[in-house]
C-alpha cells in the first residue's frame, strides 16, 4: 500500500530529525483567486512519491503544513503542490516566487490504489481543492490508460472561477478514452456547463458498479453524501476510498494532532479504503 | 408518432417500470419537443401546463435577478425532468428554463395529466410518488449546496 | 570469543547504610544520576548524588484532586509512590528546538541542533513509570518512523526500578497489569524492607550492566527469608489498592459507547485544563511553534507538549473538529484506553492514578470507566446517520 521500502527508509532518515530539505522554486503559478500552484525542483536524486501521498511545507520563520503532491509520479524532476491560501503558513507562501527556497519533508502517507486497480473502472470524484490530490492517480491511470476499464472524472466547485487545472479538464474530456463532468454550485446565465452538487453527476456517468474503484476528496459532507450515492449506484464499500484531512504536524505519528478514531491520518491516512474508517465516517467532533 | 413515443417512454429512467396500462395512458398527454441551444423552454410566471422527459442535452433552471442578471440554479440533462409546478396550484412556473445546448425532450401535456390521475388515483399516486422523489433529490443538491462546503472561510 | 553462558542472576541485598554506594558507583560510571526529591511541598525527579537528598521518611496522601506530602514516621527512602511530574520530561523534553533556519539574502540554511548523549541513571522509577516508558518507546521507536532524539536521549538510561512497598490513593497498576512490582525493562530492582532493626534493599539486577553495578556495592546474597519478605510486600501493596479497572474487551467498550451519556456528564465537571495529559507519562503529543529573531533571518522550530483537551489541538482551516469538551474528554479517555491498543498494541494508561490526583476537579478515570461499562450502549451509531431529512 505505501512507498517502498527504500523509499521508506529515506522518509525516516529525513524526517526523524525534523529537518526539511530545500528545494528552489522553479514556477509559481496563479490558478485561482486564492488558490496556486508551485514547481519546486528537487536536489539530485529527485523526487520519489506514490499518488494520494503528502509533504510537509517549511516556510522559513512561518511554519510548516501539510500539502497533497499533485504532480506526476513518474516525473521524478519536478515537484509540484498546489495550494489555497487559508491560513498563516498558506498565504504567506503565495508571495513565493521563482528562485525562493521552501523547505520540504516526506512524503508520507497512504497511497490511491491505482496500479492495484488495474482491470476496473476508475471513478475520480472530487470536490474543491480536493482535486490536486487525485491529479497524480489520473496521470497514472492516463499513463497507463490500457490497463483500466472506463475512466470518469467528477469534479465539483463553488463556482466557475473556482475550476483548478482549466486547461487540463479539456484536454481530459476531449478524449475518448476518460468522461469529465465538472459541476459547479452556483454559476452565472452565460455558464454552459453543469449547476448541481457533484453527488449529482454521479448518475449521469458510465461505469460498471460491479468493477469500479472510486476514489473521493472533498470536503466532508461532500464525502459523505457521495458515499452514500456510490453504495446506492451499487459500489462495493471495498472498492471507495476516501482521502481524510486533520491538522497535521508532524507527518511521522508523533505529534498525536491528526487522529481519526483509532488511527493517524498522516501514517494509516490520508487515503483509506472506506470501510477502515467506516465507523467514525459518520461521528461528530472524532 | 405516438406509436413511437411508448417504448421511449418505458425506458426512460422516470418511468421505467410503470404499469403498461399507465404507459399508455401518459403517452397519449405525450409529444416530442426539441430546443436549440438558447433557446427559452418557459419562463418564470407563465403557466405551467407540461414537463419535460429530457431524453439528450442539457436545460439549465434560471431566475434573473435585477443587478446580478440571470443566476442559474441547476442543471438538467438526459435521463432527467424538467418541471413539477404543472402538479401544484397555481401551477406557475418559478423559474426559467433555457437549453444550455441541443436537447430533444418529450413533452407531457400537464393539464390532460392532471385529469387522467384525478380520474385514476393509482396512475395519481405513482406518479406522485416518482416526482417525489425527484423533488427529495434536488431537496438534498440545494441544501448541500447552501453549505457552501468549498468556501474558504466557513 | 566465544559468548559466556549467563550465570543466573542472583538477588542480592543491600544494606540501607551501602545505599550511597549505588550512587557512587553510578556517578563513577560516568551517569547523572536522577530520583525523587522535594520541592516547593511535592516530589520532583531531578539531579541528586546522595541518599540524603531524597524524601526520606515522607509519603504522599494522594486522593482525586488532592496530594500532600507528609511526614511518615520511619526512616523509608521510598516511602511514596510517583513525582507528581514523571520521567517523560526527561526522554521526551516538554521543550525542544527541532531545528533552525537561517536566512541570507537569497539562501536559507537549515540546521539541525546536535544530539549530545545524555547519560543519566533514573533511581526509583516505579513499576507502572518503567511501563510508561516502554509505552513511549513503541511510540518514538519504530512506530515506523523513529524520533532519533527520542532513541539518543533513551538508548543511555540506566533504570533503578524500585518495587511499590505501598499503594498511593489513586493508584490501579494491578488493574493495568503493570504493578506493584517490575518485571522487566530494569536494570536493578530494589525492594526497600524496613524492619524493627534493620533497614535493607533486596536488590535484582535485571541487564548485566546492573549487576556490575551491584558488584561494586557491599551486598549479600538474598535469603530466602528476605526474598519472601520482598514478595510478601508486593502482596500486601496490590490489596492495598483502592482503585479497579475491569479491562475486558475495553477498546471496543469505549469505541462502541462514543456516544455514552457519560460523557455529557463528565464534560459538564471537565474544565479543559490539560492537568491529566501534562502529569500522564505516556501523553505524548505536542505542538511545533516557529520562532524567529527580529531580523526575521534567525527562525527556531520548537516542539512543545500539547493537549487534546485544548480547543486548538485540532483546529484545521475553519475551525476546531473537537469544539465540545465532551469530544476532548472522550478523545482523551478513548486514546488512552482504546485507540493506543490499536496505534502501538498496548494500553495507553498504565495505572499510576496520576491524572486522577492531579485533576482540579476530582475526576476519576476509573470511575468514568465503570460508568460507560455499567451501562453500555445497545445501538450506538443510529442516531448519528438518520439526519437526512
Amino acid at each position: 500500500m505505501i512507498a517502498t521500502l527504500e523509499q521508506k527508509k529515506n522518509i525516516t532518515a529525513a524526517s526523524a530529525d525534523r529537518k526539511p530539505v530545500l528545494f528552489r522554486i522553479s514556477r509559481v503559478q496563479k490558478d485561482t483567486h486564492d488558490t496556486f500552484t508551485i514547481d519546486l525542483e528537487p536536489p539530485k536524486g529527485g523526487f520519489y512519491f506514490e499518488p494520494g501521498q503528502f509533504n510537509m511545507l517549511y516556510l522559513h520563520g512561518v511554519g510548516e503544513v501539510p500539502i497533497s503532491i499533485c504532480g506526476d509520479p513518474s516525473a521524478h524532476d519536478k515537484l509540484i503542490h498546489t495550494i489555497r491560501a487559508v491560513g498563516t503558513v498558506t498565504k504567506a507562501m503565495q508571495k513565493l516566487k521563482k528562485g525562493d527556497l521552501l523547505g520540504v519533508r516526506g512524503p508520507f502517507g497512504t497511497n490511491w490504489p491505482a496500479e492495484e486497480s488495474a482491470g476496473s473502472d476508475i471513478l475520480i470524484i472530487a470536490g474543491g481543492i480536493g482535486l490536486p490530490p487525485l491529479r497524480p492517480s489520473i496521470y497514472h491511470v492516463l499513463a497507463n490508460r490500457e490497463k483500466y476499464g472506463k475512466v470518469v472524472l467528477l469534479y465539483g466547485t463553488r463556482t466557475p472561477k473556482d475550476i483548478l487545472y482549466r486547461k487540463e479538464l479539456e484536454q481530459w474530456r476531449a478524449r475518448f478514452d476518460m468522461e469529465v463532468h465538472v459541476t459547479v454550485d452556483r454559476a452565472a446565465g452565460d455558464w454552459h456547463g453543469n449547476v448541481g452538487v457533484v453527488t449529482t453527476l454521479i448518475s449521469r456517468s458510465h461505469f460498471d458498479p460491479s468493477s469500479t474503484v472510486a476514489m473521493l476528496v472533498g470536503p466532508e459532507v461532500m464525502m459523505r453524501f457521495t458515499v452514500l450515492e456510490l453504495q446506492k449506484r451499487g459500489i462495493e464499500p471495498d472498492n471507495i476510498y476516501i482521502s481524510m484531512e486533520r491538522n497535521m504536524k508532524c507527518g511521522t505519528g508523533f505529534c498525536g494532532h491528526c487522529q481519526y478514531g483509532p488511527t493517524f491520518i498522516c501514517k494509516d491516512g490520508p487515503v483509506y479504503p472506506y470501510p477502515a474508517i467506516k465507523d467514525v465516517f459518520v461521528k461528530r467532533e472524532i | 408518432m405516438m406509436e413511437s413515443l411508448e417504448p421511449l417512454l418505458a425506458e426512460h429512467p422516470f418511468l421505467k417500470g410503470l404499469d403498461p396500462r399507465h404507459t399508455q395512458i401518459i403517452t397519449g398527454c405525450a409529444s416530442n419537443v426539441r430546443f436549440d441551444t438558447g433557446q427559452i423552454i418557459f419562463r418564470e410566471g407563465e403557466e405551467a401546463n407540461q414537463f419535460y422527459i429530457i431524453r439528450q442535452g442539457k436545460v439549465a433552471l434560471q431566475i434573473y435577478t435585477p443587478g446580478r442578471g440571470s443566476i442559474i440554479i441547476d442543471t438538467l440533462t438526459e435521463g432527467e425532468v424538467l418541471g413539477w409546478s404543472w402538479l401544484i396550484p397555481p401551477y406557475q412556473w418559478r423559474f426559467d428554463a433555457v437549453a444550455s445546448e441541443l436537447t430533444r425532450a418529450i413533452a407531457l401535456d400537464g393539464k390532460c395529466l392532471r385529469n387522467k390521475c384525478e380520474a385514476d388515483h393509482d396512475l395519481g399516486y405513482e406518479l406522485l410518488k416518482r416526482f417525489s422523489s425527484i423533488v427529495d433529490q434536488r431537496l438534498e443538491s440545494t441544501r448541500i449546496r447552501l453549505l457552501d462546503i468549498y468556501d474558504s472561510n466557513p | 570469543m566465544k559468548t559466556k553462558e549467563p550465570l543466573p542472576t542472583p538477588t542480592v541485598t543491600i544494606e540501607r547504610k551501602n545505599l550511597d554506594v549505588l550512587f557512587s558507583a553510578l556517578i563513577k560510571n560516568g551517569y547523572n544520576v536522577i530520583g525523587p526529591t522535594v520541592r516547593e511541598g511535592a516530589i520532583v525527579y531531578d539531579l541528586i548524588t546522595a541518599s540524603n537528598n531524597m524524601p526520606v521518611g515522607y509519603t504522599q496522601e494522594q486522593n482525586a484532586g488532592k496530594y500532600k506530602l507528609v511526614k511518615h514516621g520511619d526512616q523509608s527512602v521510598f516511602g511514596f509512590n510517583t513525582a507528581p511530574l514523571s520521567w517523560k520530561k526527561f526522554l521526551h523534553p516538554p521543550t525542544l528546538e527541532l531545528c533552525h533556519s537561517h536566512r541570507d539574502r537569497n539562501s536559507v540554511t537549515i540546521t539541525t541542533p546536535k544530539i549530545e548523549p545524555q547519560k543519566h541513571a533514573f533511581v526509583g522509577v516505579r513499576p507502572c513509570d518503567l511501563a510508561a516508558i516502554s509505552v513511549l518507546d513503541k511510540v518514538f521507536i519504530a512506530s515506523p518512523y523513529t524520533d532519533v532524539g527520542y532513541q539518543a536521549r533513551r538508548s543511555d538510561v540506566f533504570i533503578v526500578a524500585v518495587n511499590c512497598g505501598q499503594a498511593a490513593g489513586t493508584c490501579f497498576c494491578v488493574s493495568m497489569q503493570t504493578g506493584p512490582g517490575a518485571t522487566k525493562g530494569f536494570d536493578i530492582a530494589l525492594t526497600e524492607i524496613i524492619e524493627k532493626d534493620r533497614h535493607y534493599f533486596v536488590a535484582e539486577p535485571g541487564t548485566d550492566q546492573g549487576e556490575t553495578i551491584l558488584k561494586s556495592v557491599p551486598h549479600k546474597e538474598a535469603n530466602i527469608y528476605e526474598l519472601k519478605a520482598a514478595e510478601s510486600q508486593l502482596e500486601n501493596t496490590a490489596e492495598q489498592m483502592g482503585r479497579k479497572v475491569d479491562t475486558t474487551n475495553i477498546a471496543e467498550l469505549l469505541t462502541n459507547n462514543s456516544d455514552h451519556a457519560r460523557w455529557q456528564e463528565v464534560a459538564k465537571r471537565c474544565l479543559t485544563c490539560g492537568n491529566c495529559t501534562m502529569v500522564c507519562p505516556t501523553c505524548f503529543c505536542s505542538t511545533i511553534e516557529d520562532v524567529t529573531d527580529l531580523s526575521g533571518d534567525n527562525a527556531s522550530r520548537i516542539r512543545k507538549w500539547d493537549s487534546c483537551f485544548t480547543l486548538g489541538f485540532s483546529y484545521i482551516h475553519g475551525g476546531s473538529i473537537r469544539s465540545s469538551v465532551m469530544s476532548r474528554y472522550r478523545q482523551w479517555l478513548t486514546h488512552k484506553f482504546s485507540s493506543w491498543h490499536h496505534q502501538f498494541g498496548t494500553s495507553g494508561c498504565v495505572g499510576c492514578g496520576r491524572c486522577i490526583t492531579w485533576c482540579p476537579v476530582a475526576i476519576d478515570v476509573t470511575e468514568e470507566l465503570k460508568a460507560i461499562r455499567s451501562n453500555e450502549q445497545t445501538n450506538p451509531s443510529t442516531k448519528s446517520t438518520k439526519e437526512k431529512q
